[in-house]
């Protein structure tokens, strides 16, 4: 476990190295998880125990967004002064969006069955 | 020693505001399984709501609370580096699907956070609001960087990027049966795409392959997102 945390902490170094070094405006633990992608699909897969340190930390995801979450107490103020624009523009936003993306990947997927079948 | 010295030292020390974050969180766990998974019974929302309350009461200050529960917080990177495996997993169909999840992840990351940002506005939102606003959908850590180079409030920002992921989890399964989306790879994606990381811990629930799409569409949109909002922005709200 200890090797596979280390690993993952060495890739994100890298990468928050790279994103510093070339002034990406990409932060540092996505160009990690990229090369890590890189180094899996060169090396053909994970470890066994990479493959577990990976499962248990992202079966507990959601417990990672609590502090910031928490972060809500300190604006209060601006969030109750705003509460209808920011309400309305989350809620609807999101479900926009998540409908756009469905539907647009759906409709391709449907023209591209039909391509196959009738070519 | 008395009552209040226990507390001077409690209230100086990470270990309360780290025991108390784990804590909340196994207590929303076990709330949401006693609710059969049920996506209103969302384990962020339980526990930021529970450990807010406690706070609040206490009269603690955020700041004493995050010098303990920044450990975890933390662990948002090395996280966010394991999505390569679940990815990497799903390499077969990522393959076939190349195409048509780029376009997907175009008109998404675009609709996320122009939508938002067009919504606030109308609706008259402040600026800092609207800058905090754009990048909602992309996950913590890219959202807040978004925010300091596009002049918003990272910490804001934060708490909007929760929110949204909140909302997208409890959300997406009515969208999805409303529309008739079946396909495990295509809801996921979308998940992804609205909802980033709180989306993508909610997809895992559902199954590993739904998880691997919404880890990738979390990606691809943080990618784009920290490049092209820097870009876009100052023309819109020029």
């Amino acid at each position: 476990m200890i090797g596979a945390i280390t690993l993952l902490l060495v890739f994100q170094l890298v990468g928050e190295v790279i994103a510093r070094g070339l002034a990406l405006p990409v932060p540092g633990p996505v160009i990690g998880m990229a090369l890590l992608f890189v180094a899996l699909c060169v090396r053909g897969g994970p470890s066994t125990e990479l493959r577990g340190t990976a499962q248990g930390m992202l079966q507990h995801l959601s417990l990672l967004f609590i502090p910031a979450g928490t972060g809500i107490m300190l604006h209060f103020q601006r969030m109750s002064d705003e509460l209808l624009p920011l309400l309305v523009s989350l809620l609807v936003s999101t479900v926009v969006t998540i409908a756009v993306t469905a539907l647009v990947l759906r409709f391709l997927a449907d023209r591209s069955g039909k391509q196959e079948r009738t070519p | 020693m008395s009552a209040s010295a226990i507390w001077v030292y409690l209230a100086a020390s990470p270990l309360l505001g780290l025991t108390l974050t784990l804590l909340a969180y196994l207590a929303a766990s076990a709330v949401h399984q006693r609710c059969g998974g049920h996506p209103l019974a969302n384990p962020v929302l339980l526990a930021v709501a529970t450990l807010v309350g406690l706070l609040w009461l206490t009269d603690t200050p955020y700041r004493t609370y995050f010098d303990g529960a920044q450990f975890v917080h933390f662990l948002l990177g090395p996280a966010t580096v394991a999505l390569a495996i679940p990815l990497h997993a799903q390499l077969p169909r990522l393959r076939r699907m190349a195409l048509p999840l780029l376009l997907a992840l175009v008109i998404g990351s675009l609709t996320a956070a122009l939508s938002a940002v067009a919504i606030g506005a109308l609706l008259g939102a402040s600026r800092a609001t609207l800058l905090s606003l754009a990048p909602k959908s992309v996950t913590t850590p890219i959202a807040m960087g978004i925010a300091e180079r596009i002049g918003g409030l990272p910490s804001l920002t934060a708490v909007l990027v929760i929110l949204t992921g909140v909302l997208g989890a409890i959300l997406a399964r009515y969208i999805y049966r409303a529309l008739h989306i079946d396909d495990d790879a295509q809801r996921g994606f979308a998940l992804g795409i609205a909802a980033h990381g709180i989306g993508t811990a909610r997809a895992f629930q559902e199954s590993e392959q739904m998880g691997a799409f919404a880890a990738l569409a979390m990606g691809l949109n943080g990618l784009l997102t920290a490049v092209l909002l820097p870009l876009l922005l100052p023309l819109l709200l020029a």
